[in-house]
C-alpha cells in the first residue's frame, strides 16, 4: 500500500530541529509551516486556501502565549488543529425541515461523486429518525440511473417516484416538480431528488440543474463530493455553487484512504457546512460529518492530538519539577513511585495511548504483548506496605516481605523485585538529575517491559531474520536486550521500571514538559520501524 | 457562473506568467502554483520546477517564451517516456477493466466497444460488477449503443469471477475477438475486495492470457490516484491506465505523478458523455491542452 503517512515523520523531523527550545522564533516557524504547507498540498487543499491558512498560522504561531505543557512543535501543532477545525466545523448545522411538509431535498454533484447511492443513505437514515422519505429519480442522463435508484430504494424500503425510463428520456425539471407534487398529495414528509451528474463546466447542465431547483424550490441543496477530489474541487464547488446555490456538503467514498483535503477546500471557500460523510456501500455507512476527525486525517497525525490534549491535562509542571528534586536529593520514595505510576495511569490505558500514535496501528501484536495489569500488581503490592515503610524500603526485611505478598496476593520473590528495581531506578534517577549518563544495562531484562519484548520481534522481522527457531530468536532478543539503546528508547519509555526513567525526562531537562516529549515520541516511532 | 465556468487551463494561468517581459522570482512562484493548481502534486511540481531552472540556467534565456517552450518540451517528455499502444493481439484478447467506484468504468467499456466496433472488431462485454444496483442494465444499455454482446450474470450476486469466466468461454466458442470485462468498483482500501480481483485474474488466466488491464482514474482526483494506482498495481497487475472526466475543469495533472512512480502507461482518455468521447493518449495533445 502507498506510503503516505510520511507527514508525521516530516513533521517529526522539522520538530527535531525544535527540540528544547522554550519559544519559538520566526525561522522555526517558517520551517515547520513549510511541511505543513507541503502535506495540505499531499492532502489535495487547494493552493489559495493552504497559502491562507498557513498565513494564518504563522500569525498565531508567533503570537500566541506560550503553554506551559507543552512543547513548541506541539503547539504547532495544536494551532494548526485549531484552525482546520474551524474552518471545518465552524458552521455546524443539522438538516432544515420545512414548516409545510413535504420538505425538499435535492442532491446535485459531478458524475460518480456517489449521488444515487447517497439518495438511498439519506432515505433510510430520515426513515430510521421518523421521517417519511419518497425518492425522486431526476436523474434521466446516465443509463438505468432510474433502475439503480429503484433498487436503493427497495433497500432502504422507501417508495421511489420514476415516472421515466431514463436513458436520455423524459425532462427532469418535470419530473421533479411532478415528484413533489406527488409527495404532497401521498403525504410523504420529505422528498429527496436525485439529479444527473454534471459538471461544473457543462453550462447547458448547469442550467437544467438551476431549473430544476427554481421549479422544485427545495430547502436542502446538497452538494455531493468525492473524498479524492484533486485541487478542481474549489473550481467545481463554485461552480456548483452558483448554478443551485448549495446550502450544505456530503463529502462521501471517506472509507478510502484518501486525505480529503478537498472539505476543507470547500468548506473555506464556499463557506457552507459539511454536513454529511459517507463511509461505505451499505445503506447504513453514512454519518454526521466530525470537524475534529477531519482535521486529524487531512494532516494524517493519528491521535496525536488527543495524546497532546491527555498530556496537557494529566501532567502538571510543577508536580515533575518536584519529582525531579526528589530524584537529585535521593528523597524519591516508593510512594512517589507510586503516584508517578497512577499518572502514567491516568493517561488512559497505556495500550490505548500507544494506538494512538500515528503508524502505530499496525503494531497490535507487540501492543498485545503488554501487560496492562503488571501496573496493577505493583501497585498492589505498594500499597500492602505500611507508609513507613514506603518511605523507607530499607526497612523491608524478611517478614514484613512475606506479609506484604500476602497482603497483595503476589510472592516473596516479586516483591523482592519490584524493591529491587526501585532502588535500581532510584539510583539511576539520582546520576541523571545530576547530570550524569545512567547506567543502564540493568534496565535490560525489567520484566514490566513485556513491550519492549514485543519491539524487538519486530525489529528482528525488519533484519529478515524470519526464523521460526526459538532458540535463535532468543539469542537475538537477548543481544538487543543488551542493546543500551533499545531498552532506553522504549521499553523505559513505557515499561513499568521505567516509572522512575519517566520522570528523567522531566529530571533531566529542566525546562521540558510534563508530557511525552517529540523526543521520545520521534525514538517510539523509530523504534517502531517507521 | 459566467467565469468559473471556463474549462480552467494550465496556459490560462500561465498567461499572466508569459506575458511578462522576463523570467523573475514571481514567474518560478506562478509556475509553481500553476502546477500544483493541476494536481501535478508538490513532488512533481518541485522536480519540473528544478529541472527548468537549470535549462533556463543552461541556455541563459530571460524570454519566459521560452521558458514557456521549455516546459511543453519537459511535460511531454516526461509522458512520452511510456509506450501508450493498447496490445489486443491476442485472440481473443481479454481486457479487463477496474477501478474505484465512480471513476467511469462502465461508460469507458461502453465508448471502448464502440470504438472497437467502430475498427472492424467483434467485441463481449462482460457484466462482472455484480454488487452495484442497476450496474448490469447500465453496461447492457452501452453494450447495446456500442453493438457488443453481453453476458450477464445468472443471478444477482453471483460471483464475479463467474461472470469473467463464462464472458471469456463465451469468446473463445463464438471465435469473437475482443473481451471486456467490467468490474465493480471498489476503494482501495478494502482488501477483501481487492483480493476478488486477484481471484478474478487467476480464473481469466486459467482460460487465456489477460491482454491488457486497464484501471480506470478519474480526472478530478487529486493526489490519491497515485494510491489507487500502486493498489491496483499490486493486485490486479494493472497494464495502462485510462484517465476520465478530461472534459472538466481538472486536467488529471496527478497521472504524471502516477506515469512515473509506477512506469504504467496512459493508454486511453475519455472525455465526454457521447459514445464517441474516447481516444487514445497522445502526450503531444495533453500537454497541449494543458499548456495551451
Amino acid at each position: 500500500m502507498a506510503t503516505f503517512g510520511n507527514l508525521t515523520d516530516r513533521l517529526t523531523d522539522a520538530f527535531k530541529k525544535l527540540r528544547g527550545k522554550g519559544k519559538l522564533t520566526p525561522a522555526d516557524v517558517d520551517g515547520t509551516v513549510r511541511e505543513i504547507r507541503r502535506a495540505l498540498l499531499d492532502a489535495d487543499v487547494a493552493l489559495d486556501v493552504v497559502k491562507d491558512f498557513t498565513a494564518r498560522v504563522r500569525e498565531r504561531a508567533l503570537g500566541d502565549e506560550v503553554s506551559k505543557a507543552l512543547n513548541p512543535a506541539q503547539q504547532v501543532v495544536q494551532i494548526v488543529n485549531d484552525e482546520l477545525v474551524s474552518i471545518l466545523g465552524g458552521q455546524q448545522r443539522r438538516l432544515e425541515f420545512a414548516k409545510n411538509p413535504p420538505t425538499v431535498i435535492m442532491l446535485a454533484g459531478l458524475q460518480g461523486a456517489g449521488k444515487t447511492t447517497l439518495a438511498g443513505k439519506l432515505a433510510k437514515w430520515l426513515a430510521g429518525e421518523g421521517h417519511t422519505p419518497m425518492l425522486v429519480a431526476a436523474d434521466l442522463q446516465r443509463p438505468n440511473a432510474v433502475t439503480q435508484l429503484q433498487v436503493v430504494g427497495e433497500q432502504a424500503g422507501v417508495p421511489v417516484w420514476a415516472p421515466e425510463p431514463g436513458n436520455g428520456v423524459g425532462n427532469p425539471v418535470k419530473v421533479a416538480k411532478d415528484g413533489v407534487k406527488e409527495a404532497q398529495r401521498r403525504q410523504y414528509d420529505t422528498v429527496i431528488v436525485d439529479t444527473a451528474g454534471r459538471l461544473g463546466v457543462d453550462s447547458e447542465l448547469m442550467k437544467q440543474a438551476a431549473d430544476i431547483c427554481k421549479a422544485v424550490s427545495p430547502d436542502e441543496v446538497l452538494f455531493v463530493i468525492d473524498a479524492m477530489i484533486g485541487q478542481d474541487a474549489v473550481t467545481t464547488a463554485k461552480a456548483f455553487q452558483d448554478g443551485v446555490d448549495f446550502t450544505g456538503v456530503v463529502l462521501t467514498k471517506l472509507d478510502g484512504d484518501a486525505r480529503g483535503g478537498a472539505a476543507l477546500s470547500v468548506a473555506s471557500v464556499t463557506g457552507r457546512p459539511i454536513m454529511f460523510a459517507s463511509t461505505g456501500e451499505g445503506l447504513g455507512d453514512f454519518e454526521p460529518f466530525y470537524p475534529d476527525r477531519m482535521a486529524s486525517r487531512i494532516l494524517d497525525l493519528g491521535d496525536i492530538l488527543t495524546l497532546i490534549e491527555q498530556a496537557q491535562k494529566t501532567f502538571d509542571e510543577e508536580e515533575a519539577k518536584k519529582v525531579a528534586e526528589k530524584f537529585a536529593t535521593d528523597t524519591f520514595t516508593l510512594e512517589d513511585f507510586l503516584a508517578q505510576m497512577q499518572q502514567l495511569k491516568n493517561m488512559g490505558s497505556i495500550k490505548g495511548m500507544l494506538g494512538m500514535l500515528p503508524g502505530a496501528k499496525g503494531m497490535r501484536e507487540q501492543l498485545d504483548n503488554f501487560d496492562e495489569r503488571e501496573i496493577v500488581r505493583t501497585e498492589a503490592i505498594i500499597q500492602s506496605m505500611t507508609p513507613a515503610e514506603r518511605r523507607m524500603p530499607k526497612l523491608l526485611n524478611g517478614s514484613r516481605r512475606l506479609r506484604i505478598a500476602k497482603g497483595s496476593g503476589m510472592t516473596v520473590t516479586e516483591v523482592n523485585a519490584l524493591v529491587n528495581r526501585f532502588e535500581q531506578a532510584a539510583k539511576m534517577m539520582k546520576t541523571v538529575a545530576k547530570g550524569g549518563v545512567p547506567q543502564v544495562p540493568g534496565m535490560g531484562p525489567i520484566p514490566g517491559a513485556g513491550y519492549a519484548g514485543g519491539g524487538k520481534k519486530k525489529q528482528q522481522r525488519k533484519k529478515g531474520s524470519r526464523s521460526g527457531n526459538p532458540a535463535k530468536r532468543a539469542a537475538e532478543e537477548a543481544a538487543l536486550a543488551a542493546a543500551p539503546k533499545t531498552s532506553v528508547a522504549a521499553g523505559s519509555g513505557f515499561g513499568l521500571g521505567s516509572a522512575g526513567q519517566f520522570g528523567s525526562g522531566a529530571a533531566g531537562d529542566p525546562d521540558a514538559k510534563g508530557g511525552p516529549s517529540e523526543e521520545e515520541l520521534a525514538a517510539l516511532q523509530k523504534f517502531l520501524g517507521r | 457562473m459566467a467565469e468559473h465556468a471556463q474549462p480552467w487551463s494550465l496556459g490560462g494561468s500561465l498567461r499572466g506568467m508569459f506575458s511578462r517581459k522576463t523570467i523573475d522570482d514571481e514567474t518560478w512562484d506562478d509556475l509553481e502554483d500553476a502546477l500544483i493548481s493541476a494536481d501535478f502534486g508538490p513532488d512533481i511540481t518541485d522536480s519540473v520546477v528544478a529541472e527548468l531552472r537549470a535549462s533556463v540556467e543552461r541556455f541563459r534565456t530571460t524570454d519566459p517564451a521560452d521558458l514557456k517552450r521549455m516546459l511543453r518540451e519537459s511535460l511531454e517528455e516526461r509522458l512520452a517516456r511510456l509506450d501508450p499502444t493498447l496490445r489486443l493481439t491476442a485472440r481473443p484478447a481479454v481486457v479487463l477493466v477496474v477501478g474505484v467506484n465512480g471513476v467511469g468504468k462502465t461508460t469507458t467499456i461502453g465508448k471502448f466497444a464502440k470504438f472497437l466496433a467502430n475498427h472492424g472488431r467483434s467485441v463481449v462485454v462482460g457484466a462482472a460488477d455484480t454488487f452495484r444496483a442497476a450496474a448490469v442494465e447500465q453496461l447492457a444499455t452501452w453494450a447495446e449503443r456500442g453493438g457488443a454482446q453481453i453476458v450477464k450474470p445468472q443471478a444477482q450476486g453471483q460471483d464475479p469471477a463467474s461472470v469473467a469466466f463464462q464472458t471469456v468461454e463465451k469468446a473463445q466458442r463464438e471465435g469473437i475477438d475482443i473481451v471486456l470485462i467490467d468490474t465493480a468498483g471498489r476503494l482501495q482500501t478494502k482488501s477483501g475486495l481487492m483480493d476478488e480481483l486477484g481471484k478474478i485474474r487467476r480464473v481469466i488466466e486459467k482460460q487465456t492470457e489477460i491482454a491488457e488491464v486497464l484501471l480506470v482514474l478519474d480526472a478530478t482526483t487529486g493526489q490519491n490516484g497515485l494510491a489507487q494506482a500502486q493498489a491496483f498495481i499490486e493486485h490486479a497487475g494493472v497494464t495502462g491506465l485510462v484517465l476520465t472526466k478530461l472534459d472538466g475543469s481538472a486536467k488529471g495533472g496527478f497521472v504524471l505523478a502516477v506515469q512515473e512512480k509506477t512506469g504504467i502507461p496512459i493508454k486511453l482518455v475519455g472525455q465526454g458523455e457521447g459514445i464517441g468521447d474516447l481516444t487514445g493518449f497522445t502526450p503531444h495533445v495533453f500537454v497541449q491542452n494543458l499548456v495551451g
